[in-house]
């Protein structure tokens, strides 16, 4: 028992890293999707892999780097309140836009990468 | 007095998680800050089911632990789309019909909807929301009758069992 516990702590800092990692990978990946989406309101998704996964992971990661329990409360309250306000800005948003008329692109789309390498 | 109550635990919770300092001056300034607080939020008429929900805490906190799950599993789509080489999306408006009542049970289940990614909540009205999806085919009613239902359970939680009851 005590050797799982001085792995684990031994484990801590590295595992915390690697999360902050994937927080940090995910949240440019979320990026990426809205520079290449094509309207607005496919836009707010992409963002919104940012606004929960990204920001999860990386919440969890800190908390395993943290150096006391204090601060593991206040990365669980800002959790906590980025998981109320971040839908709620989110739904202004795609609401203002819908209000304002902006029609939505609907229907599949494709862009293959060959196509764009013949324009190119 | 149960929202006071309510009220008064999770301020102090939050106060003494966030401070780290216990020392008397500091708690005496924390009972005033509370009592302020509680003063504002009974002037403001903001003690109410909405304003202190902690009567549903567990249940609440049972959909929460559901919906993260959830949340994970629908990231990973979406970063499928982000990242694939061929842009390949299929966008669509679809109108969702929901059984909650209350507006606290609507507010989280229409902000499950835009956490989860994928799918943003654009309008409520009454019953229905006007949902945009990124894939039409992941946004059947289906899809979200489970999870209209869990929040209506956890929102609107003694009609719930009561139509349980009915319906077992």
């Amino acid at each position: 028992m005590g050797e799982l516990l001085g792995f684990l702590m031994a484990a801590k800092p590295v595992l915390g890293a690697f999360l902050c990692l994937v927080g940090g990978t995910l949240a440019i990946i979320g990026t990426v999707g809205v520079l290449r989406f094509p309207d607005f309101y496919t836009r707010l998704h992409a963002a919104s892999v940012t606004d929960t996964g990204a920001a999860t992971i990386t919440i969890i990661g800190m908390a395993l780097l943290a150096p006391s329990w204090l601060v593991v409360f206040k990365l669980a309250a800002i959790w906590l309140f980025l998981f109320l306000t971040g839908p709620t800005g989110t739904h202004a948003l795609a609401n203002a836009a819908h209000t304002a008329g902006l029609q939505p692109v609907i229907g599949r789309q494709r862009d293959l990468a060959e196509h764009a390498e013949e324009d190119a | 007095m149960g929202y006071f109550l309510g009220l008064i635990v999770v301020l102090g919770a939050l106060w003494l998680g966030l401070s780290g300092i216990y020392e008397p001056l500091i708690l005496t300034l924390s009972v005033i800050s509370l009592l302020v607080v509680l003063l504002l939020a009974y002037r403001l008429d903001t003690v109410d089911k909405e304003g202190s929900p902690y009567a549903r805490t567990p249940q609440l906190f049972a959909y929460w632990a559901w919906l993260v799950v959830e949340i994970f599993k629908a990231n990973w789509p979406v970063i499928k789309a982000c990242v694939s080489a061929d842009l390949d999306i299929n966008p669509a408006l679809v109108k969702v019909k929901t059984r909650c009542e209350s507006d606290l049970a609507k507010t989280i289940f229409a902000n499950s909807i835009t956490l989860t990614p994928g799918t943003v909540t654009v309008e409520v009205e009454g019953d229905k929301l006007l949902v945009h999806a990124l894939f039409e085919e992941d946004a059947t009613p289906d899809s979200f009758a489970e999870m209209d239902e869990r929040s209506w359970r956890a929102a609107d939680g003694r009609q719930a069992q009561a139509s349980k009851q009915v319906r077992t």
